[in-house]
């Protein structure tokens, strides 16, 4: 436990020293990421460190999460729903009835020509029906003032509703994904991650009535007061004054204050959770499923459901982690979703905090947020004092400069390689 | 009715485009299921293989160039392809010694070696954006055209036109050559006969005296011929783009998976199924079907069943479709 406390106070002491000598602005704008990325990685840790799921979707959910945002907090567009609200509705629902369909077909009819047919006939008219109820609701919606809507607008509510939204948005989108891919193989269970996280960016993008896609939904409703307003009220200013500090950079430090309080409690109620759960029966026999999965079916554990069981409580955590960066940053700008930010690095963070160990999984969500921002300026810092001897404008000397921002997945792919080979059960092992 | 422009119509727009993708993700899709039948995990860093080796055949190109090296009619980056498979051999064997083998040792997990890959496909990554940087490089020179749109027009006198560009051309004529060179290096020599001795029975094989490293480090090498030739004939038909490589990912793991992981042959059959069914879900059948039918029934809309943004669904919707009704794959592959 000794030790464990001995990093969390590194990771403080990075921090610490980067509020020092940079700015508390920045350093502030660092632990508020860091935040959310302990919570994506605490999501994750549960799938893996508990269940041993090989989950490579994390983008995907961490949309889904920003998505909730818009759907629930952003104002409503007037007349937008009335114009194809229902008819979309009524679209999409008709799409799950032809899926639905097709496998009751698929299980109640005997194997042959005739089931193949009546298969092809409801599926492919199934589509065409969809397709002709939704071309014409989407067409209306997106002609609603395009310019500055043109999507269905959100309920107005207030926006920390949006985080729990979030987390149900994702694990309804888990159990959908995991009724069919859970069964697989663990690679082919990464590989269907995979895509369904680049098909959950592609409806993002492309399906501009959702939340106008590629034109981005900007100034969404803050939890938090607005600096400008912080600033505007004299009893703040005063204040501030009265501490000796500048209005304009307290009011920034203020809002980010608050932005850390919320993450902070949001983070302790899970971790709390997600440790409770560990130490009860529960983990002891997700754990059990973990190393042996032959034994415990044995036991009379029902495999199939746990593993769907705890995929969609880590993929609700991811969700509710993504709401929380969207509601951050008060824009949803799907064209920014990588996966080697939202998905691999999480991973990185896992395997570096100790897989199976949620204070591991938060210290890694720390400390790898934490190197990914800064390392670029080292990198620019190591390669200006490599280049120091070169001469001005020779072309090496630009291309190093330059490309010293890139250093940093190189970084990151180094410290998962070394953690991997010289401490593989991470910097916190888990039980 | 005009089905003889539907038709040239139909080859122009759907199969001629449609064959030279699926020759591309076939190489790619070769390289991961030869991963996948000897090493026995899945190799997220195939992209970024593919990344790398593109990248220093166009730094050879540009070499060429700048000397004066021409290929003539055909691109200059298949001079400089040798250069870049064999860069490419030499940093995936240092990566197994420095990196795999030690995996390879422990007799660890393929989940392990898949979280390895990972780690690597971030170095190779950064390595690929540190040298040649983030944009879209063209690099394809020579003839633009085999034959072009308004040459078939006036040999044929059709409305319709059919080009086939060079790069088309070459990717299948490459594709053949090397899947032809491959089998028979697999099936009629020594050493491609010890690596499927291998990949069907490990302890079998070794047993029989076969030395493992010789065959793991074959596999790498053949693996990384296959994804830079892969990568190269990718990057000339389109472009080169760091990312986009790394996206090829989703469809090369779908090819494979599709045919069968650890089959040569499932891995050929899931590239062009993959890609038939991208280019025919996502093309606007408008012109097609306007040959096809009578003037009174000529569709309005673009006759288009997915906006061609959705392509990777469309190969991931055919990868579980497999995997829930032949979860081995098109042609018997392994599962580990």
């Amino acid at each position: 436990m000794n030790r464990n406390l001995l990093l969390f106070a590194f990771v403080a002491l990075l921090f610490i020293a980067t509020g020092m000598l940079q700015s508390w602005n920045s350093a502030l704008g660092i632990l508020n990421m860091a935040l959310i990325s302990a919570i994506m990685a605490l999501g994750v840790n549960m799938q893996w460190g508990y269940a041993g799921l090989f989950n490579v979707g994390v983008m995907g959910f961490v949309a889904l999460g920003g998505l909730a945002v818009v759907l629930t907090a952003a104002q409503p567009v007037p007349g937008a729903f009335a114009a194809g609200g229902w008819a979309i509705l009524g679209a999409l629902a008709l799409a799950a009835a032809t899926l639905a369909a097709a496998v009751a077909i698929w299980r109640r009819m005997r194997a042959g020509w005739t089931r193949t047919l009546t298969l092809l006939a409801v599926l492919i008219g199934g589509f065409f029906a969809f397709r002709a109820l939704f071309d014409p609701a989407v067409a209306a919606i997106e002609a609603i003032n395009p310019a500055l809507t043109g999507n269905i607008g959100g309920l107005g509510l207030p926006v920390l509703l949006a985080w729990p939204a979030g987390g149900l948005l994702a694990a309804i989108a888990a159990w959908a994904i995991g009724k069919t891919a859970l069964g697989l193989r663990s690679d082919y269970l990464a590989i269907a991650t995979l895509g369904i996280a680049e098909i959950i960016i592609a409806v993002m993008k492309n399906e501009d009535w959702l939340a106008r896609g590629v034109k981005n939904m900007i100034s969404l409703p803050r939890p938090v007061p607005y600096e400008v307003d912080l600033q505007r009220s004299a009893a703040f200013v005063s204040w501030a004054q009265g501490w000796g500090f500048d209005p304009v950079t307290a009011s920034a430090i203020v809002v980010k204050l608050c932005y850390a309080a919320l993450f902070v409690a949001v983070l302790a109620i899970i971790i709390t959770l997600s440790e409770l759960a560990l130490r009860s029966p529960w983990g002891r026999m997700m754990r059990a499923i973990r190393d042996n999965e032959v034994a415990a079916a044995a036991m009379g554990k029902n495999v199939t459901r746990r593993h769907l069981q705890i995929f969609v409580l880590g993929a609700a955590v991811i969700g509710i982690a993504g709401a929380m960066m969207t509601t951050l940053d008060s824009q949803l700008t799907p064209g920014t979703y990588n996966p080697l930010r939202f998905t691999f690095l999480v991973w990185v963070m896992v395997i570096v905090g100790g897989s199976g160990s949620n204070w591991g999984a938060v210290l890694g969500g720390f400390l790898i947020w934490w190197l990914w921002v800064m390392v670029e300026p080292i990198g620019l810092a190591v390669m200006g004092a490599v280049t120091a001897g070169m001469a001005d404008g020779s072309w090496l000397k630009v291309h190093l400069q330059d490309s010293a921002a890139h250093m940093r997945l190189l970084t990151m792919g180094l410290i998962l390689l070394i953690v991997l080979r010289f401490s593989p059960r991470g910097l916190i092992p888990g039980r | 009715m005009d089905i003889l422009n539907a038709l040239v119509a139909f080859l122009n727009f759907v199969f001629v485009p449609g064959l030279a993708y699926g020759a591309q993700l076939a190489l790619g899709a070769l390289g991961v299921t030869l991963i996948y039948g000897i090493l026995r995990f899945s190799n997220f860093a195939h992209g970024d293989t593919m990344a790398f080796g593109t990248m220093v055949t166009i730094l050879g190109t540009w070499g060429l160039q700048a000397a004066g090296v021409s290929a003539g009619p055909l691109p200059t980056a298949l001079l400089a392809l040798p250069l870049g498979i064999a860069v490419t051999a030499a940093l995936v064997l240092g990566t197994d010694r420095a990196v795999y083998r030690f995996y390879r040792r422990q007799k660890a997990a393929p989940t392990i070696l898949v979280i390895v890959s990972l780690g690597v496909m971030f170095v190779m990554n950064g390595i690929v954006r540190f040298i040649i940087g983030v944009e879209e490089i063209g690099f394809t020179d020579g003839e633009r055209f085999l034959i072009t749109a308004g040459d078939f027009r006036n040999m044929t006198g059709l409305s319709e036109g059919l080009a086939i560009r060079t790069t088309q051309a070459i990717t299948v004529v490459t594709a053949v050559i090397v899947v032809a060179a491959l089998f028979w290096f697999l099936n009629r020599t020594r050493t491609g006969k010890s690596m499927r001795a291998f990949s069907d029975n490990e302890d079998l094989a070794l047993l029989s005296g076969i030395n493992p490293e010789r065959v793991v480090a074959v596999t790498w090498i053949l693996a990384a011929a296959l994804a830079t030739t892969a990568g190269v004939l990718y990057g000339l038909d389109k472009s080169f783009k760091a990312f986009t490589y790394f996206q090829l990912l989703l469809p090369i793991f779908a090819s494979a998976i599709v045919g069968g992981l650890g089959s040569p042959i499932g891995a050929i059959a899931g590239g062009f199924v993959i890609a038939f069914s991208e280019v025919t879900v996502t093309y606007a059948w408008k012109k097609v079907a306007t040959y096809l039918l009578p003037d009174a029934l000529a569709p309005d809309g673009l006759v288009q069943l997915m906006s061609t943004d959705y392509k990777f669904a469309v190969s991931f919707a055919i990868l579980i479709i497999v995997l829930l009704f032949m979860p081995t794959g098109l042609f018997k592959g392994k599962s580990v």
